[in-house]
């Protein structure tokens, strides 16, 4: 169980989060979407404690963050971000190994090679293992950072819910790929133990897969819960600026999402 | 050979390298000894024989200790290179460039030209003193100024920059100085500026020695997080990494190893950069190999720079600076060709 408790984040004068409170289930996908500005980094961020807020805590398990080491943490925390820079030129192995190295000290052990061979393997890259970093297109890339990420928290931790964050994590993926990629992430998300939060921007996708969303504006809460009831005018209308069109696809219950063409007011 | 077997082969390698040049180094310059001089020179020092000779006494306590600061300095200028370039994550750092060497350089000329001025007076530590003071103060400078004031921490590019302006700053304080200076006070600043291992004795080998095992025991410890870093700051702190403290420990080992290198030695440039590129493109980018590595091979390059200044003119040398480039420039650059180490 992931919470949040009355955070807020000021960059300047500026309130980049205001007073935001929000419960985070195991065996459940929550997605956060908002507009370009809403503070859905920032707030992916802090939950992540990778930005210390200014007021309020995150709670783990009912424990609040500040107060466990960064070491204990990275066991069961792993966070995935867009477009990772990689300084110099690395073998794919030796990267998704680094997703291993909250777990041990000098050198891997057996069980963390065996990590990296499974996450290796369930990503499709056991033949890319050699591959320097550099020469990867921007797909494979990502994918490589996802297995390192989830090498990080691939086995579970005793008497700890693991928790996975994403921000943006589709950019770089062509659709094929993105949905891989987010079936991959429901199936994360529903184990019992694992609490998957995470930022994407199509909010079809969002519409597809989430099982609860939260919808940011100006940094604070517009909405939250399951798709159907967040994804309706009168919260995407102030949000965006535009207004949807919703087509319920008869064969699957499924909602799709088709936007007015009309510029920001 | 890859992985931990194949760094700890490559390692050995370098050790017995590094034996084989500090060796011929003893050997060779502007007057050589056989294997049974250094032999005999050795066994009359360890006895604590009286009657050693002339030449004797120049192998123990100027041939000897000058080869052991040349390992030194350059471990301490390879292994800072590594630090600097995995913190920066940029190729092209080299460890003098937060201001560390310029300030020591910059410290130096002071002692030169207003020397008999200064209030306190240490003997023949005043001039390594004021360097180090000097390449401490100012790479303090740099990072007080490079610090970001909304984010509280010093983005890198920022603290590149300012680098860059500092050292500028120093050096033309330096040419003031080395402008207003007279002759003898002038030449032994540009001499300085070009670095140089005829000042080398025992107490400078205890010196830089300290500071070398003060600085490379811990930085050998921080090749894990200096790894995670590669990926950057905020993905290497979701590793568990306090990139903050990380910072700040790469930077104080940097400049201590730097400092006091620089202080005895005169400012030597490029070994620094161009160490750890050597091998990172032989064996890859890895810290855990790297910063024990550019150590060694930083000592291997700097003995054989020395060794060539040395022998050249005899029995005049050149400053190591001039070397260091002539040796160095040849092999970094036919690897850079030889290798997509870029891409």
């Amino acid at each position: 169980m992931l919470a949040a408790e009355n955070l807020v984040f000021r960059a300047g004068s500026r309130l980049l989060i205001d007073h935001v409170s929000a419960a985070f289930e195991p065996g459940l996908l929550h997605l956060i979407i908002g507009p370009n500005g809403a503070g859905k980094s920032t707030l992916i961020r802090i939950l992540a404690r990778l930005l210390r807020p200014a007021e309020g805590r995150v709670l783990y398990d009912g424990r609040d963050v500040a107060s466990q080491s960064a070491r204990d943490l990275a066991r069961r925390r792993a966070m995935l971000s867009q477009a990772v820079e990689v300084a110099f030129s690395l073998p794919v192995r030796e990267l998704v190994l680094m997703g291993r190295y909250p777990h041990f000290t000098a050198r891997p052990g057996a069980g963390d090679e065996q990590v990296c061979d499974e996450v290796m393997k369930f990503f499709g890259l056991a033949g890319m293992a050699d591959r320097c970093y550099g020469t990867l297109s921007g797909g494979e890339r990502q994918r490589v950072q996802f297995a390192r990420v989830l090498a990080q928290i691939w086995r579970p931790v005793e008497g700890a819910t693991r928790i996975l964050f994403l921000d943006e994590p589709l950019t770089f993926l062509d659709i094929l790929h993105q949905i891989d990629f987010m079936n991959k992430i429901r199936g994360f998300a529903a184990q019992k133990d694992a609490v998957v939060v995470g930022v994407v921007h199509d909010l079809n996708l969002a519409a597809r897969f989430a099982d609860r969303l939260l919808l940011l504006h100006q940094g604070r809460i517009l909405a939250e819960g399951p798709p159907p009831g967040v994804l309706v005018e009168e919260h995407l209308r102030p949000a965006f600026g535009v207004a949807p069109v919703l087509i319920r696809d008869a064969a699957t219950g499924k909602t799709h999402l088709v936007f007015e063409d009309r510029g920001p007011a | 050979m890859k992985g931990p077997r194949g760094d700890r082969w490559c390692l050995a390698l370098l050790f017995a390298l590094m034996i084989a040049t500090a060796v011929a180094s003893i050997r060779f310059g502007a007057m050589d000894f056989s294997f049974s001089d250094m032999a005999a020179a050795a066994w009359g020092w360890l006895s604590g024989a009286a009657g050693l000779s002339l030449d004797q006494r120049i192998f123990i306590n100027l041939r000897v200790p000058r080869a052991l600061l040349c390992l030194l300095v350059g471990a301490c200028l390879g292994a800072g290179g590594t630090l600097m370039q995995g913190l920066f994550r940029n190729p092209i750092v080299e460890p003098g460039l937060v201001g560390t060497s310029s300030g020591a350089a910059f410290g130096a000329s002071l002692f030169y030209v207003f020397g008999a001025l200064f209030k306190v007076n240490l003997g023949a530590w005043t001039l390594p003193v004021s360097a180090c003071a000097g390449g401490v103060i100012s790479t303090y400078v740099v990072f007080t100024l490079a610090q970001t004031r909304n984010e509280g921490r010093s983005s890198i590019l920022r603290l590149l920059l300012t680098g860059l302006a500092i050292n500028a700053l120093f050096m033309s304080g330096i040419g003031f100085l080395s402008y207003v200076a007279r002759d003898p006070a002038a030449r032994s600043i540009i001499y300085w500026n070009l670095g140089t291992l005829s000042g080398a004795d025992w107490n400078s080998v205890l010196v830089v020695g300290a500071a070398t095992a003060a600085g490379l025991a811990p930085a050998i410890a921080l090749a894990k997080p200096l790894n995670a870093l590669m990926i950057g700051e905020e993905e290497a702190a979701a590793l568990g990494v306090n990139v903050r403290r990380l910072k700040w420990t790469v930077l104080s080992i940097n400049v201590l190893m730097v400092a006091v290198a620089t202080a005895f030695t005169g400012v030597i440039s490029f070994v620094g950069l161009i160490v750890p590129h050597i091998l990172r493109i032989l064996r890859g980018p890895d810290n855990r190999f790297l910063i024990t590595g550019s150590a060694l091979l930083g000592g291997i390059l700097l003995s054989l720079a020395d060794l060539i200044a040395r022998v050249t003119l005899r029995p005049a040398e050149l400053p190591i600076g001039i070397v260091t480039a002539v040796v160095g420039v040849p092999v970094f650059l036919s690897l850079l060709s030889s290798r997509d180490y870029l891409s």
